[in-house]
């Protein structure tokens, strides 16, 4: 009973903490401009399906993907033992769907209890990649202080939840062969459950009664304050993606990649310019009048709310910035790194605003106090981090809006640019060359 | 002098023709001494294959391209709109241009600003070509030689064109070798996003002499490639070396060009 009200307390609470960050961070990510990402379900569907659900650019390393697909197995899996283990809990019963699946039963526990070993590998496998292999893209700069801890607690705490099943199945395992264990007696004197029916003897079989008993509820408390603690850890992590990643890729960009945004208001403004009828001095027509935007981004305001989803849906695996010509030469950029900076930005703006309202101005901005302008000239737009992101994020569009509000708003560039727009405006080429000699080359 | 037949939209309109597709050839296709030489490989096929074609000639003017990836939106805005104006003007349904980055404009982002029309590169050209059996290659000089395709970006992960080049090579009866980053994992030269105009960040390496050191490990004797800035690029690349005298850079289309002997 009293057990009942204090998982009853635990879950509702879990659950409300929660529901009250991740509306947060839709809060956030709504601070971001329009773009209308609705066009063409179907093919949203299939990208989703086939990049989240599916994985299909993990594959493109083989080795991290396949451990990260038996974690992810494992996780999506286990959900369904959670589902008793949220009925017992209120219920005060024991293994309460065992007698009525019956061998069903027995099967699904076993698959879990499969997928939990290969899970249990691959995150072993995980944490020594990233602490004694020291694999290069988990140990570039920007992989420090909370971004290399993050990434340990999360394998720490998938080591800690699957430890915990094993401790639960295990000793029950020797409980019921006993007749001491809480599930039904089915008079079987075994579950058998693929795993724990041989390690709960091994690990378990020499302990007392009460040990046992011990270590079945540690077990099973562990695993589902494991959850709860997991659950609302999520909010604050990279491991938030295995949620992002499924609206993330459904609201992928479906155009060509090298198709950059036409800025909508510039068009207006040049095709005034370019139209001899036009009335400069006359009054904009009803409903005409926007806000004035800025062109680009200097903050994280200025970015799509897409860019914003795409930066709380990273987990910082850094294929992107494996990828990244500008990186592997050894420049500041770091496209993963922009991601980072973006969601570390976009959490202090939206603190200020839900503390001190929307005009409020902490005189930070995304743009020269996160990321500099030597990490944004170094971008040669290849689009190889974008091609390579596993949930479909576009970091390339961030480095983009920023040079727009570089060299829009603040004329700031590289001096050699100047001069190259300063030829296509004169002459029409990025060279100093006179127009009239366009076509010398037929005669030379 | 060359004979090469290269007529202007104006002149073709003057004398009342009409061509079947533009040639845009691009600044760099049109003021680079090593680009003019792909320009004329492709007027060579061009006029081989007797494919009525103009180009813009003096009317032509950039796309705008490094514009707006250096972030300057007004300038490829005005730049797209004049020659949107001057395209229309020629009443032009059909480019083939020689540089990915033109194409990639052309194509993607000009149809949002009234611009629309059919845009190829010229390796897609010239494999229509080859296939509606206008044109016939084979080998010569370069049978059995080790050929790698550098993928230019702009070509390939922005437009997903990675076949065309690819085929046209594999017609030569060489070798084709891919290099271990190629296609979709292809590495960028190093001149994309308006870095051609600029110099480099600093860091421990050039972009362009990275790839090279790709393309090296697979002891090509030819170093293909379908985009101007790339050509140039990895001929520094391989300057760089000192393994000019060994491997050649070459436009897919000079390659063509050469086989067929034109």
């Amino acid at each position: 009973m009293i057990s009942g009200i204090v998982f009853g307390i635990l879950l509702v609470g879990s659950f409300g903490f929660f529901t009250w960050n991740v509306w947060k961070i839709r809060q956030n990510i709504l601070l971001g401009r329009e773009l209308d990402r609705t066009d063409n379900p179907k093919e949203r569907w299939r990208t989703m399906i086939l990049v989240a659900f599916g994985q299909k650019k993990m594959f493109q390393r083989p080795i991290p993907a396949i451990l990260h697909l038996f974690i992810y197995a494992a996780f999506v899996i286990t959900q369904i033992e959670l589902i008793e283990i949220v009925v017992d809990g209120f219920s005060g019963h024991h293994r309460i769907f065992r007698p009525a699946l019956g061998g069903f039963y027995t099967f699904i526990i076993s698959f879990i209890e499969i997928l939990s070993v290969l899970a249990f590998v691959a995150t072993i496998a995980f944490l020594a990649r990233r602490n004694l292999l020291k694999i290069p893209r988990f140990t570039m700069r920007e992989m420090v202080g909370w971004a290399k801890t993050d990434a340990n607690l999360i394998l720490f705490f998938e080591f800690l939840l699957v430890t915990c099943i094993f401790m639960m199945n295990g000793a029950d395992e020797v409980l019921y062969s006993r007749g001491l264990s809480h599930a039904e007696n089915l008079g079987d004197g075994s579950f058998g459950f693929a795993v724990t029916q041989h390690i709960g003897p091994a690990f378990f079989g020499g302990l007392s009664d009460g040990a046992l008993h011990v270590i079945e509820r540690i077990g099973w408390w562990g695993h589902i304050v494991m959850v709860f603690v997991f659950l609302n850890y999520l909010p604050f992590s990279k491991h938030f993606h295995i949620l992002l990643a499924f609206p993330n890729t459904y609201y992928s960009n479906l155009e060509k990649k090298g198709r950059f945004t036409n800025l909508a208001s510039v068009t207006n403004e040049v095709k005034l310019m370019m139209d001899p009828t036009a009335d400069p001095f006359a009054a904009p027509a009803d409903g005409a009048v926007a806000e004035p935007q800025r062109f680009g981004a200097k903050d994280v305001t200025d970015l799509t709310w897409k860019s914003l989803l795409d930066a709380y849906t990273c987990t910082e695996c850094g294929r992107c910035s494996s990828a990244c010509p500008a990186n592997q030469t050894g420049k500041l950029l770091s496209p993963r790194k922009i991601m980072m900076e973006t969601r570390d930005r976009l959490e202090v703006v939206g603190d200020n605003i839900r503390k001190h309202g929307k005009e409020y101005d902490d005189g930070k901005s995304l743009l020269f106090d996160h990321i500099t302008e030597e990490e944004i000239w170094a971008c040669t737009s290849c689009n190889a981090c974008v091609q390579e992101c596993p949930v479909n994020i576009d970091p390339l569009s961030i480095i983009m809006e920023m040079r727009r509000y570089l060299v829009m708003e603040e004329s700031k560039m590289p001096s050699e640019l100047t001069g190259m727009l300063t030829n296509i405006e004169n002459n029409g080429a990025p060279w100093q060359f006179s127009p009239t000699d366009r076509l010398n080359w037929k005669d030379e | 002098m060359s004979n090469l037949r290269v007529p202007t939209m104006a002149e073709l309109m003057a004398s009342g023709e009409t061509a079947e597709i533009l040639f845009w050839v691009g600044c760099s296709g049109s003021f680079d001494d090593r680009a003019k030489k792909i320009t004329k490989a492709i007027v060579k096929i061009l006029n081989h294959c007797d494919v009525k074609f103009g180009v813009l000639g003096t009317e032509e003017s950039c796309t705008g391209d490094p514009a707006k990836r250096a972030g300057n939106e007004f300038t490829f805005q005005m730049q797209a709109m004049m020659n949107i104006q001057v395209l229309d003007g020629y009443e032009v349904k059909k480019i083939v241009t020689g540089c990915p980055h033109c194409f990639n404009t052309l194509k993607n982002e000009y149809p949002e600003l009234g611009g629309t029309y059919e845009v190829i590169h010229h390796t897609q050209l010239i494999q229509e070509l080859i296939d509606s059996g206008k044109l016939t290659v084979q080998g010569g000089t370069y049978k059995g030689k080790k050929i790698t395709f550098h993928d230019p970006c702009y070509l390939g992960r922005a437009n997903d064109v990675y076949e065309a080049p690819r085929e046209l090579i594999t017609k030569l009866d060489a070798e084709l070798v891919e290099m271990k980053r190629c296609k979709t994992n292809g590495l960028c030269c190093g001149a994309g996003g308006a870095q051609m105009f600029k110099e480099a960040e600093k860091g421990n390496k050039e972009v362009n002499v990275l790839r090279t050191e790709d393309a090296l490990e697979v002891a090509p004797e030819i170093i293909a490639t379908g985009c101007p800035f790339c050509n140039t690029m990895m001929t520094d690349g391989v300057k760089h070396f000192e393994k000019e005298q060994e491997i050649k850079v070459l436009d897919v289309a000079e390659l063509i060009a050469n086989a067929a002997d034109l």
